[in-house]
């Protein structure tokens, strides 16, 4: 069983998950280096499909390099770049290689990358995405055809609970719960309000629902007009950008911001975990989850 | 004859309201009188991560979220209550085999509510 499944449901330990780099040119070698720094700290890391909608090395390639490493992945499946049936054959690939973790998610679109004259696919849609995870873990493809033994997958999606229709975020969290998730990781989210509303809610309607929410560590004010521009669905309110912007060390101030809105995160109900990514990979990150409890494993 | 006189009426009438892809599987009733087809990524089961802080589409910044049309529109518009709570149903995978034929035949013949075998599958262990 996959730590990150056994944890969440077994124990109400708080997991902590990261972003595994992307793999471009580095190789082996690469991976290697950004296991031996992620292992120790974190449960279990995403294997990214193409992020921000730039090709790299492939979700379930990553994937199996990760464990083949010793880091246990989630692999995680957008719906932009590929139809039914290679979202199912990159299903049955990662069990294939004893992968069960699985988070289904729409994508960004084409328009967000390096190569926005791609055609997009989207011939499913994530909570399609997940219901078909589902019947997979229950013995079928979609067409009905048997998978024996059937793959043991954990499924997760991911959702975002401070993007517009608000009321309508905890009903798509259910909607994927009843579809077949799990687990969900959170958008990065610089407004409490709207995650503390989200997770209870949440944990009203789906109290099964394990609940993991984002957080993105920066070091300037600049980084978060950035996040704020750039990055679609997340609002940061011009408040919290002059906070970091006023201070005399903006990156202190930004590191303090984020641990305070983390330390918020985990006491609202429903959230079992904490999901962390950076722009540029650095000490902070073990830092920060030091600062939340977190111990390295054995 | 009237397989193929229906999809070029109900295209005439649908298009101009409601910017009809025709995909032969309408969902109209269940989204507020919105579209799903014109959300840029053809999204059937509620809006995707990137909605504008405006309610504005990720993709295309000018137009509104079309999910965020339909939620508030299923709110506010008198649709039957029955249409309503269908908002959150989850709609099976676009048939690609139905683009272009009448949704209206479809619904008549129940065609539209076919689904593959595995869709309605039962949970595994997990």
């Amino acid at each position: 069983m996959s730590v990150l499944r056994e944890k969440l449901e077994n124990t109400n330990d708080v997991v902590f998950t990261a972003e595994f780099p992307s793999v471009d040119g580095a190789g082996m070698a690469g991976v290697e280096k950004n296991v031996a720094r992620l292992a120790p700290w974190f449960d279990a890391v995403n294997a990214t499909d193409n992020p921000a909608a730039h090709a790299h090395a492939s979700n379930t390639t990553t994937a199996i390099a990760m464990k083949m490493h010793g880091l246990e992945p989630i692999m995680q499946i957008v719906c932009r770049d590929k139809n039914r049936l290679a979202i199912q054959s990159d299903m049955m690939g990662a069990s294939l290689h004893g992968i069960t973790n699985i988070s289904l998610l729409t994508g960004d679109d084409v328009t967000a990358g390096d190569e926005p004259e791609s055609r997009r696919v989207f011939d499913i849609d994530s909570a399609q995405a997940i219901n078909i995870a589902r019947g997979m873990a229950g013995g079928t493809y979609l067409s009905g055809r048997a998978i024996k033994p059937a793959p043991d997958f954990y499924i997760g999606a991911v959702e975002n609970a401070a993007a517009p229709p608000f009321n309508y975020r905890i009903q798509r969290a259910l909607k994927k719960h009843r579809a077949g998730a799990k687990f969900l990781q959170l958008q990065i989210c610089y407004h409490p309000d709207r995650l503390e509303a989200f997770c209870k809610g949440v944990a009203e309607v789906a109290p099964d629902l394990k609940l993991i929410p984002t957080f993105l560590l920066v070091k300037s004010a600049k980084s978060l007009d950035y996040v704020h521009n750039k990055i679609p669905g997340i609002d940061v309110p011009a408040a919290t950008i002059a906070r970091v912007r006023n201070a005399n060390n903006q990156r202190d101030e930004a590191y303090k911001l984020t641990l305070e809105l983390a330390r918020h995160a985990l006491s609202l109900p429903g959230v079992r975990g904490l999901h962390v990514t950076d722009f540029r990979h650095d000490d902070s990150l073990v830092e920060f989850i030091s600062d939340l409890g977190r111990r390295p494993r054995n | 004859m009237l397989k193929k006189l229906l999809p070029v009426i109900e295209h005439a009438l649908k298009k101009p309201i409601w910017d009809c892809r025709m995909c032969g599987q309408c969902v109209l009733h269940s989204t507020g009188m919105t579209c799903p087809m014109t959300c840029p990524k053809t999204l059937r089961n509620g809006p995707c991560g990137g909605v504008r802080e405006d309610g504005n589409c990720e993709v295309k910044p000018e137009m509104p979220c079309i999910w965020v049309k339909a939620y508030d529109r299923t709110i506010s518009l008198p649709l039957p209550k029955v249409w309503k709570e269908h908002y959150n149903e989850l709609r099976p995978p676009v048939d690609m085999q139905l683009q272009g034929t009448s949704s209206w035949i479809n619904l008549v013949t129940k065609r539209d509510q076919q689904t593959p075998v595995g869709w309605a599958a039962p949970d595994g262990k997990h």
